[in-house]
Parts: C-alpha cells; sequence; structure tokens
C-alpha cells in the first residue's frame, strides 16, 4: 500500500502532468496560447459588462454598472464553466486512465483547477484595471470579497464535481445540465441585487446557494452603498454537502468507468 | 525481488448490454512473480482486451481483487495512450511526468529508436502509423516497469522494427516480467515460460505450451456475438 503523504505527492505530480497536456491540447502554441485560459472570460465579461452599460441595467444599485457586470457574469462563469468541461471528461480522458497513476479524480481536478484558476485570473485582472484605471472606485472590504470568491469558487467546483460523475452514469444529466445552467443563470444574482425585491421574494432567492456568493463579493466591493443579503454559514454548509455527494458519486464514477466503444 | 508480484483473486467483469448483464471474465485468478513471462492466448472475443484493461487498472473488476506489488505497464505501444494534438516530444514529457521520471535524459534514446527527426517536435496527428508505432514503443521502453502488458499486436510493423522491439523488450528486459494476450500461439511459444488459455471468460492454464495449444486448438467453439474487443 501507498502512504498517504506518497499518495499526495503521486497525485500532485500526475495533476500537473495533466494540467500541461490539457493546456497544451486546448490552446497550443499558436497566438497568445495559454493566455487564452484567462482571455476568454475576460472578452466575455467585458462583452456582457458594455451591453448592461449600455442599456443602463442595473440601475436599481447604487453599484457602478460595470461592477455589477463584472461581479454577476464572473461569478456565473466561475459555477457554470466547470461543470461544462467535467460533463464529459471521463469520457474524453479515458486511455490516460491506461496508466495506473491517472485516475478519474484527477482528470476532474485537472479541469476545474483550469477553470476556476482562468475565471479568477480574468476577474482579478479586470477589477484591477478598472481600479487602476479609475473607472470603478476602490473595493472597501476586499476580504470579505475573497472570501466571498472562494466560496463561490468552491461551489463552483463541488458542483462540477457532482453533475461530472452523475454525467457519467447517464447521458440524461449532461443533457439536462444545459437548460437547467441557461434557467439558472437569471436566477443566480448575476443581474440582480436581493434588495431589490420584497421579503417573501428574497427568501426564496436566498434558498439558491450562488445568490450569497454573488451578494458577498459586492458586499465586499462597495457594500457601503447598498444592502446586502448573504449568509456565509448557508453557502459553505451547502459546498460541504455537495462535496461529500459529489466524491462519492466520483468513486463510484471510476469503479464502473469503461473503454470508449 | 521474491515479494514482488501481481495477483488476481477471482476476478469477475460484466458489462451492462440491453439483454442484461454479460459476464466477460468468470473467476480469473493468477499469480505472477517478478521475471515469469506469461502467454495468454485467446480468440477474438475472449475477453483478452478486458483483461489487459484490468491489469493495467483502467478497469476495475466487477468483483474479486487485484493486488499489485510491482508496477505494471500501460498496454505496450499503446497509441491511444496519447494525445495526438501534442507533438511526439510533448508526450514524451507526459509520460515521464505522470512516472515521476526525469525526460531529459531519455530524449537520445527516444530520437535513436523512433528516427522521428524533426518530426518529433511535430503533432503526432501528422505521423504515419509506422511512426506513431515507433513512438509508442519508445515511451513504453523510456517508463521502466517491473511487469509489461503485451497487446498482440506488436507483430505489425515492418521486420526491421520488430527486430528491434524484440531486442529492447525481451532481450534487455529479459529479468521483468510480462503478460503477453495473443491469438497467435507461435509469439506466445517464442517468448514466454507460462501459457494459458482464455476461453469464453475462464482462464485456463496449462503445465506445457504444447498441452495449452491442443486445448486451444481444440477449442472449435466459434466467438460470442457480442464482442468487446
Amino acid at each position: 500500500m501507498t502512504s498517504l503523504s506518497a499518495s499526495f505527492v503521486i497525485q500532485r505530480r500526475v495533476i500537473w502532468a495533466l494540467l500541461m497536456r490539457e493546456i497544451i491540447t486546448r490552446y497550443g502554441r499558436h497566438n497568445i496560447g495559454v493566455l487564452w485560459l484567462v482571455a476568454e472570460p475576460m472578452v466575455f465579461t467585458v462583452g456582457v459588462a458594455t451591453l448592461w452599460t449600455a442599456a443602463g441595467f442595473g440601475h436599481g444599485s447604487a453599484m457602478p454598472v460595470a461592477a455589477f457586470a463584472i461581479t454577476g457574469y464572473s461569478s456565473v462563469l466561475l459555477w457554470r464553466n466547470a461543470v461544462s468541461k467535467c460533463n464529459a471528461a471521463i469520457q474524453h480522458n479515458f486511455n490516460l486512465l491506461y496508466h495506473r497513476n491517472v485516475r478519474v479524480m484527477d482528470v476532474f481536478a485537472t479541469r476545474i483547477i483550469l477553470e476556476i484558476g482562468g475565471t479568477t485570473a480574468s476577474f482579478v485582472l479586470l477589477s484591477a484595471l478598472m481600479i487602476g484605471t479609475g473607472f470603478i472606485p476602490v473595493p472597501v472590504d476586499l476580504l470579505t470579497a475573497i472570501f466571498g470568491w472562494l466560496l463561490l469558487a468552491w461551489f463552483g467546483a463541488a458542483l462540477a464535481t457532482m453533475v461530472g460523475a452523475a454525467a457519467s452514469f447517464s447521458e440524461i444529466v449532461d443533457r439536462i445540465w444545459h437548460p437547467v445552467s441557461y434557467f439558472m443563470f437569471p436566477l443566480s444574482g448575476a443581474a440582480f441585487m436581493v434588495d431589490w425585491f420584497a421579503p417573501p421574494v428574497r427568501d426564496v432567492l436566498l434558498w439558491l446557494p450562488m445568490v450569497h456568493g454573488v451578494e458577498m463579493v459586492r458586499d465586499g466591493f462597495y457594500g457601503h452603498l447598498m444592502r446586502t443579503h448573504y449568509d456565509p454559514a448557508f453557502l459553505a454548509g451547502t459546498n460541504l454537502l455537495l462535496s461529500m455527494a459529489g466524491l462519492l458519486l466520483l468513486r463510484a464514477a471510476g469503479r464502473r468507468v469503461k473503454a470508449n466503444p | 525481488m521474491g515479494d514482488r508480484y501481481i495477483e488476481l483473486y477471482q476476478v469477475n467483469k460484466s458489462y451492462q448490454t440491453r439483454h442484461g448483464a454479460r459476464r466477460v471474465l468468470e473467476n480469473v485468478s493468477f499469480r505472477l512473480e517478478r521475471g515469469a513471462h506469461l502467454g495468454i492466448l485467446g480468440r477474438n472475443g475472449a475477453g483478452k482486451s478486458t483483461l489487459i484493461r484490468l491489469l493495467s487498472g483502467a478497469e476495475y473488476p466487477s468483483s474479486g481483487r487485484i493486488d499489485r506489488h510491482m508496477s505494471v505497464s500501460w498496454p505496450l505501444a499503446f497509441a491511444g495512450a496519447f494525445q495526438t494534438h501534442l507533438t511526439g516530444l510533448d508526450n514524451l514529457k507526459f509520460v515521464c511526468r505522470v512516472y515521476g521520471v526525469d525526460w531529459k535524459p531519455l530524449l537520445p534514446f527516444v530520437e535513436e529508436f523512433t528516427e522521428l527527426g524533426i518530426y518529433l517536435r511535430e503533432p503526432v496527428v501528422n505521423y504515419s502509423v509506422g511512426m506513431s508505432m515507433r513512438l509508442a514503443f519508445a515511451l513504453s521502453m523510456a517508463i521502466e516497469f517491473d511487469c509489461f502488458l503485451i497487446d498482440e499486436g506488436m507483430a505489425v510493423g515492418d521486420s526491421r522494427f520488430g527486430d528491434r522491439c524484440h531486442v529492447e523488450l525481451f532481450q534487455k528486459r529479459r529479468e521483468r516480467s510480462f503478460i503477453l494476450v495473443s491469438h497467435d500461439p507461435h509469439i506466445i511459444r517464442m517468448y514466454c515460460d507460462r501459457v494459458a488459455v482464455l476461453h469464453r471468460g475462464r482462464l485456463f492454464e496449462f503445465e506445457t505450451i504444447d498441452a495449452a495449444y491442443d486445448f486451444y486448438e481444440s477449442q472449435q467453439v466459434p466467438p460470442p456475438a457480442v464482442v468487446f474487443d
């Protein structure tokens, strides 16, 4: 048996190998290469921010529209992209499992790290650019914003593990995921503030875990300008449950994985 | 040395089909010490490739246990184990990273063996079949395993390539183990000191290669309808 610390060393090595492989496979060595990982979500977010600004969207909030759009759309990418990438992960990477040290968990971890890393870098870069140029004010409570972001990232990773592992049991999961993620977008808190709604609606919205994350990030940005509603413990608790369910499903998925026809 | 082995206990493997579960391997058990060379004869659909997938760890048994107390390779020269959008060199680096080996000292061997020249730095999609095969084999030899898995197919390629594979594997690495599955008794007779026949998912081991060969030849049962190779 391999000891826990030895396993950890192997896993780190394998995930590193997979990261390098995935980056070169996906982005190649042409033009800006791996930078697309960051550039792609940036382009999306800038596009959405421009549209929302032009439409005067989010003016119900005291928050600058650009900041409202960046915090909102980036947080959607954070939980949506990792899931999409994990849904076909086992199928696409079966041949890697012939290498004894490569397990389905490594394949998932690689994709999650790439997606969350790329979106995070895009978010940080965009925010820094806009703050640096004076386009939006400096956030008032960076620590709360970072904490909210990390909770959302955890949510994305846990959801990706769960949905991705479930997708290997039935292709229905992937089919349903697309409409579900589409409908979740308007409900996710990206395009509204919880405070805009009356308490009964508010309570319903707060059943959605990602709403708490977005509210928290926005509280960290300009919490002094508006009222935010969130409970980090609720999001963390959901994340914990999702993570456990995800890991159990992933273990089961790994045991029944089979070669592509 | 004596504690390096791979052992299978009562390994079963079933797959779901539209007509319910279909058992492809049935109570397969054997133990292989380091240095032993096992040949497994089997017709198409006998379960050879399934057994290789279980041995390499790509798939898990439905029941039973596989204990690995030595390092087991991926199926030798298996081209599927590399990524065709990467260059040959990227694939070498990937495999080395996975197994925790420094790739730089291995480069001369891979360059010499594959004879790829500048193509080593081109994507594998641009390779001919022969070139991919040479690369796949060289990568398998680059990592040192206790036990190599060989899924027939090795006989393809020109004779010069065949000879060089022979030297690398069966002469230079003679002290390692290998498990060779094939439907060709001659290959097994040439390289193996133990022989078994996989017939309809069950493994029969024989004292002598001749006995195994006789049994194999006498089984005129047509392959099952569903083939998982």
